[in-house]
């Protein structure tokens, strides 16, 4: 490393920190009865040494302080990974399952709260992650599928008194056609046009839940969502299955748990079928794959109706979970939230994707007081993983570059 | 006749700052093929800025056209600054990744740009201070108030400059050779980074021209406005050909229209929903839009 760079870097440094006061000053030192310094200059100094400690880290860095740390790490690493390659997968599996079944025994009802949460997320991320990480869809609108599958379930537990079990296919199907009307116009689109286009689509959704008060009660949501049923074990005199109402939060957890079970069944076996191959291959290069046979038409439109069918049955739960549904839980952020835990774990990849939605429900909680901060973090995590790290946390192992983009 | 009228002028005062927003897509676009999900935060952010500049030059007693000349002039400059500051941080480093990385970056900043907003702004409507520009034309029943003569002028006076800058300048003319090859115009000496810096910078001192027209047309302003402004733009850029300046101007005075018709004669509730519907037509019949000439498959 040069004296050059050295001063080059640090020059940038300075400069950024100014241009950062300029854009910071105006918003917050300008009243109408005057100009301030003082607030702007507190917030900016508070970043201003935040940004010197980590550019103190960066330097110390390359003048190879932590080498020895860095071998140090490098060799951890390595043992873990030897360790996680020699342990057979089905053991792997058995511990996790083991303590997702032992999980509400160990935490409380905050614990078990925030676990129904992310496993919510777990199975509209895997969902998803069909669309974006395996097909390659771009998907701003995938919420509105989420949508579709609680207000489905909401309406005909309210007017026609179907139970939850029943509803539950029900309401993958109609997210499912509901995934196949939007898929079919953009299937003629990629990229860019196809993610402004579903976006478009998914506020469509939410502006007739919004404003179809004879069906949807606009606004106000629907409430007095009847709770799911299940047969459960009664020792009191002998054995017999008695049907209750699931009410403890607890029980709720183990509903959820089982269709997250099935969730990542399902979309492991579609990543490892002739489909799941011929979605990565519409991934990785369409012309190619419709040359190789693919049928890319079909196949586009069943990875629409997968990922929403599996939107709508985290919609259902979420739509007994809550008791009620109005169409505020189903904005635009919510979708971008989505895409970003699965951008975040690693398209395509089925850990990657859990890992992407503990890291975004769980880790919030954690901290609570920064609660404001909550999507600001968000929306700048997005963009920094784009940075440093495109792939994910945990990327999927097969994933190539689309033949467009290479020049 | 008299509503037709009325409805007529709400459009076309609609139409001009979707044109203006719908400009800054129409730019980027064209030079590095990025919808930069970004701009619909200039656009807030312009707003803001404006009704904290106007309502404290407001305090030391300006008067009305001096507020707002000079509240615009200094939002642009400030929104331009921050387009420039977005773009290093956020894009420029994704020049050469793939396609979908740089657009989750532009997601991301977005989101970002309007926490900050929220954060720094609060989550409550801020007032314009629209006493300033009250009053208005009447003939029977049609009012054309000041505020949209001052719109009709402002967007006028901003479209002509643009077209100016465009077409006849040197800084132009470097503009479009990059939009048309980059290779090429670096070869022969145009700094194709600056060029694109300056670009974004152009779009968001636009969007935040109409970011403060918005504010005045309708009172006040909020950190989330410039979500669905920013697609009825971005769907605007798409009628009119993306990458063509006359048809994002066209295409923006449309959507103004449709939008103002729609909710005058069919549904106010459902409004939104017309701007959507016309961006999935024209991908679905005429991907190249009304004025757009050959954009090659690869990127529809």
């Amino acid at each position: 490393m040069t004296t050059q760079e050295f001063k080059k870097r640090w020059t940038s440094f300075g400069i950024g920190l100014i241009w950062l006061f300029i854009l910071l000053w105006p918003l917050l030192g300008i009243k109408p009865d005057g100009l301030e310094f003082i607030p702007s200059l507190t917030l900016w100094l508070k970043l201003a040494v935040a940004a010197l400690c980590v550019m103190i880290v960066y330097e110390l860095n390359q003048r190879g302080l932590f080498e020895g740390l860095k071998s140090a790490g490098a060799s951890l690493k390595g043992s873990t990974e030897k360790l996680y390659a020699a342990t057979p997968n089905w053991l792997l599996v058995c511990i996790g399952l083991g303590l997702a079944i032992a999980f509400p025994a160990m935490t409380g009802r905050y614990g078990h709260d925030v676990a129904c949460n992310v496993l919510i997320y777990v199975c509209l991320g895997l969902g998803l992650n069909i669309v974006v990480g395996l097909a390659g869809l771009l998907d701003l609108g995938y919420i509105a599928f989420y949508g579709v599958g609680a207000y489905t379930y909401a309406l005909l537990s309210i007017h026609y008194g179907l139970a939850f079990w029943l509803c539950l296919p029900i309401s993958a199907l109609l997210a499912g056609i509901a995934g196949c009307i939007i898929g079919y116009p953009t299937l003629r689109m990629r990229g860019d046009y196809l993610a402004i286009v579903t976006l478009g689509f998914g506020e469509i959704v939410r502006l007739i839940l919004n404003n179809w008060m004879d069906l949807t009660n606009g606004p106000n949501g629907l409430s007095d969502v009847s709770r799911p049923t299940v047969y459960w074990p009664d020792f009191s005199n002998g054995f017999s299955f008695e049907l209750i109402m699931v009410k403890k939060v607890w029980m709720f957890y183990y509903v959820i748990l089982a269709i997250a079970i099935v969730t990542i069944i399902c979309v492991y076996r579609l990543n490892y079928s002739r489909i799941g191959r011929a979605w990565e291959a519409i991934r990785e290069d369409e012309t190619a794959a419709e040359l190789m046979g693919v049928n890319t038409f079909l196949l586009k439109l069943l990875a629409y109706a997968m990922g929403a069918a599996f939107a709508g049955f985290a919609g259902t739960f979420f739509a007994a979970r809550m008791r009620f549904v109005s169409p505020e839980s189903f904005t635009f952020l919510e979708s971008a939230m989505v895409l970003a835990m699965v951008v975040l774990g690693g398209m395509g990849s089925i850990p990657g994707v859990m890992l992407g939605a503990l890291a975004l429900i769980a880790l919030p909680e954690a901290f609570r007081d920064f609660e404001l901060y909550r999507m600001l973090v968000f929306g700048g995590v997005m963009t920094t993983m784009m940075l440093v790290r495109p792939k994910g946390l945990w990327p999927a192992k097969r994933v190539g570059r689309r033949s467009e983009e290479m020049d | 006749m008299e509503y037709f009228l009325q409805q007529l002028i709400n459009g076309i005062t609609l139409g001009g700052v979707y044109a203006l927003i719908a400009l800054g897509y129409t730019m980027v676009y064209g030079i590095i093929q990025l919808i930069n999900f970004a701009h619909g935060e200039f656009f807030a952010a312009g707003g803001y800025m404006g009704v904290i500049l106007i309502s404290y030059l407001a305090g030391q007693g300006a008067s009305p056209v001096l507020c707002i000349g000079l509240g615009l002039a200094l939002t642009m400059v400030y929104c331009a600054l921050l387009a420039m500051a977005v773009e290093k941080v956020a894009y420029k480093p994704l020049r050469t990744s793939s396609r979908l990385s740089v657009l989750l970056s532009a997601l991301g900043m977005s989101i970002f740009l309007q926490n900050g907003l929220m954060l720094t702004q609060g989550v409550y409507d801020k007032a314009y201070p629209t006493e300033m520009t009250a009053g208005g034309f009447e003939w029977g029943n049609v009012v054309l108030s000041y505020m949209q003569i001052y719109i009709f002028l402002i967007t006028g006076a901003l479209l002509i400059g643009l077209n100016l800058l465009v077409f006849k300048t040197r800084i132009g003319k470097a503009m479009r050779a990059t939009a048309q090859d980059k290779v090429m115009s670096a070869l022969v000496g145009i700094n194709s980074s600056k060029i694109i810096s300056l670009t974004f910078a152009i779009g968001a001192g636009l969007a935040a021209a109409a970011g403060i027209m918005v504010g005045f047309y309708y009172g006040s302003v909020n950190y989330s406005m410039g979500f669905v402004p920013g697609i009825k733009a971005f769907a605007a850029a798409v009628l009119g050909g993306i990458g063509n300046i006359t048809g994002a101007m066209v295409g923006g005075l449309i959507i103004g229209m449709v939008e103002i018709f729609a909710a005058g004669y069919l549904s106010s509730e459902y409004k939104d929903v017309f701007a959507f519907i016309i961006l999935i037509a024209v991908l679905y019949f005429r991907p190249t839009g009304i004025m757009g000439e050959n954009v090659d498959d690869t990127r529809v």
